[in-house]
């Protein structure tokens, strides 16, 4: 077990050791859906809510249902159906409680159950033999570092769109990827500052 | 063996404790039960919660106009929610104007039925009714514009509508659709026969209802409709007509002609038609005929790409290459166009810098 307390790991997983520029989790719906700010910040909130939610239920059913009975081995498949029953339930309150909101989600929200970041957090906190405690930060700190880097990106794109002029080739997932990589670069200087596991 | 037997039950009962779990959350948290909605502070109607407020009105027979079927494209579908719509919703903005916003202005197809509704509908909606047809004849005009001939089963007198007006088309479920679709289309035929309608469809590629015309339907099929709609009419004055159209935006027009035929309108009148090769003209001695049968009217077809064998002596180009030669500026004109967005808009642009003012401009965009 690490030994380092939730509040340390909670900013560890958002700056330090970002699931998105350290990790290169998450990577499919971070191309498509960071043309905007605007939809960068709706997928990041659902992203956020999920991977802390399914990181907590995901801890739950693996130390209490899955250990005891010793089917460990089956976690994979168990952590994607709770994560893709969680996004259908969440979806559907999302839609009846908050239509607004559901509007600016919706199209992202299926998209979840397949953001690899979020099945990778999941399976973190178990490889790391995270308490609880830690699960909850990991998770939401994972979500809020995911969340900040495709804002970072989605305005950098924004504004590249007003004022660049790209070469045709360079337009879309191309400059993406120059842009995470150069994050990415800048992220690597965090690494080894904190140790998470 | 035992932790064979074990893993297999427990992967299974976590999988239908999430499945029996999620059923209940539908079916607790999807459940919108009745709701009422208030129609002009007179009708009140119930109905199921949960769908659109467009499809919940066409399902009581209150046919609110639409085009794209639902999906929220066209804007054709705005009524007054006065109370119960909730939030405007991101679909819905760049369809409204400030003073629609202002005036609980909303897109029915957009607003779901969460609770009860107070809402206002035009007198004249109310009208619209629906019609069994039966499909009696299908046509190929050009390779990809067909002529579908149908017959009102519904009723004796048929349906009552101004030349120019549209009518939705409702096509069953089939393989490229998950539900019935629906799509506006004009009326080509003459106002008189009003048992008997042709519509003049385009094949669009991978279009829902389109593809379902050309590559599906078949003589005698029985179908439904829903009409008439539109504000595209031919209007009371004296000024000189300009018609124009592209592919099955001819529609319309033909039906305008006959009524300029029947009531013997005497205004000059020119039809501007655009298609590329003279395969694509269709109806073309039909239309051609009009100048004999007419008291003042001219027939100018162009074309984009005649080839080798069309032999084609006539104009060349699009129809604004004729705009800009034959119509001067500040014409006494009142101009009916109909056909794509792109082709709409750029001879819209035109008139106007012509000096022709926007209330003489008349359109129908097809899509
Ligand atoms: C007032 C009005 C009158 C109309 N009258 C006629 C008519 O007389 N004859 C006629 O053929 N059509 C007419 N249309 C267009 C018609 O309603 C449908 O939009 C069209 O047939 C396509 O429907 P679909 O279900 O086949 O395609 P959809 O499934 O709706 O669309 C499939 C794809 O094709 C694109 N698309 C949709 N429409 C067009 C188009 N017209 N051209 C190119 N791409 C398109 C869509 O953006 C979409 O990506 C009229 C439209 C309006 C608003
Ligand atoms: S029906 Fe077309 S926008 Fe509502």
């Amino acid at each position: 077990m690490a030994d380092i307390d939730a509040g340390t790991l909670l900013f560890a997983a958002i700056f330090t050791n970002n699931i998105l520029l350290t990790n290169f989790l998450g990577l499919c719906p971070f191309l498509s859906i960071s043309r905007e700010v605007r939809s960068s910040l709706g997928l990041g909130v659902a992203v956020v809510f999920v991977m802390t939610c399914t990181a907590v239920i995901n801890y739950l059913v693996y130390y209490y249902v899955l250990v005891p009975l010793h089917l460990d081995h089956f976690r994979y498949i168990v952590f994607i159906i709770i994560i893709a029953s969680f996004v259908q339930l969440v979806e559907i309150s999302v839609e009846r409680f908050f239509p607004a909101l559901y509007f600016v989600l919706g199209i992202f929200l299926p998209l979840i159950t397949v953001n690899c970041a979020i099945l990778g957090a999941s399976l973190f906190l178990i490889i790391r033999e995270y308490t609880l405690i830690q699960s909850i930060a990991y998770g939401a700190g994972s979500g809020i570092g995911w969340m900040l880097a495709i804002i970072a990106v989605g305005s950098i794109r924004e504004k590249l769109q007003k004022t660049a002029r790209l070469p045709k080739g360079l337009e879309g997932p191309a400059i993406t990827l120059f842009i995470t990589g150069i994050m990415a670069l800048a992220f690597m200087a965090f690494s080894g500052m904190i140790q998470i596991q | 063996m035992l932790q064979l037997i074990l893993s297999l039950i427990a992967i299974s009962g976590i999988g239908a404790l999430l499945a029996l779990f999620l059923e209940i959350a539908d079916s607790y948290i999807a459940d919108y039960g009745e709701s009422h909605i208030l129609i002009n502070n007179e009708k009140d109607l119930v109905v199921e919660g949960g769908s659109p407020l467009l499809s919940s009105l066409m399902e009581n027979e209150i046919f609110i106009p639409s085009a794209c079927g639902g999906k929220g494209t066209c804007s054709l579908c705005k009524l007054r929610v006065l109370a119960g719509g909730g939030p405007v919703l991101p679909t819905e903005t760049p369809y409204l104007s400030k003073e629609e916003l202002e005036n609980d202005v909303r897109l029915s197809c957009q607003v779901k039925v969460r609770n009860d509704l107070k809402i206002e509908i035009p007198e004249e909606l109310f009208k619209i009714k629906e019609f069994r047809v039966s499909i009696e004849k299908v046509i190929d005009l050009t390779d990809d514009i067909k002529s579908i001939q149908l017959k009102i089963l519904t009723n004796e007198e048929g349906i009552s509508f101004k030349p120019g007006q549209y009518v939705q088309l409702k096509v069953p479920k089939y393989e490229m659709t998950r539900e019935s679709e629906y799509r506006a289309y004009s009326v080509a035929s003459s106002s008189e026969a009003s048992r008997d309608l042709e519509l003049l469809i385009t094949k669009v590629a991978d279009g829902a209802v389109s593809t379902y015309v050309h590559d599906y339907m078949k003589e005698g099929e029985e179908l439904t409709i829903n009409g008439p709609y539109g504000e595209f009419y031919l209007q009371e004055s004296d000024k000189d007509i300009l018609l124009i159209a592209t592919g099955s935006g001819l529609a319309p027009l033909l039906s305008i002609l006959h009524q300029i035929e029947r009531e013997k309108i005497g205004r000059k009148t020119t039809l501007f038609f655009g298609a590329r090769t003279v395969k694509d003209l269709l109806y073309y001695d039909e239309v051609k005929d009009f100048e004999t049968r007419l008291p003042d009217f001219t027939f100018m077809p162009t074309l984009s790409r005649p080839t080798e064998e069309d032999r084609w002596q006539g104009e060349k180009g699009r129809v604004t290459n004729l705009i800009e030669k034959y119509i001067p500026e500040n014409a006494p004109l009142e101009v009916y166009i109909c056909g794509s967005i792109v082709m709409v808009e750029s001879c819209e642009d035109l008139l106007k810098k012509k000096g022709i003012s926007e209330e003489n401009i008349f359109y129908d965009k097809f899509e």
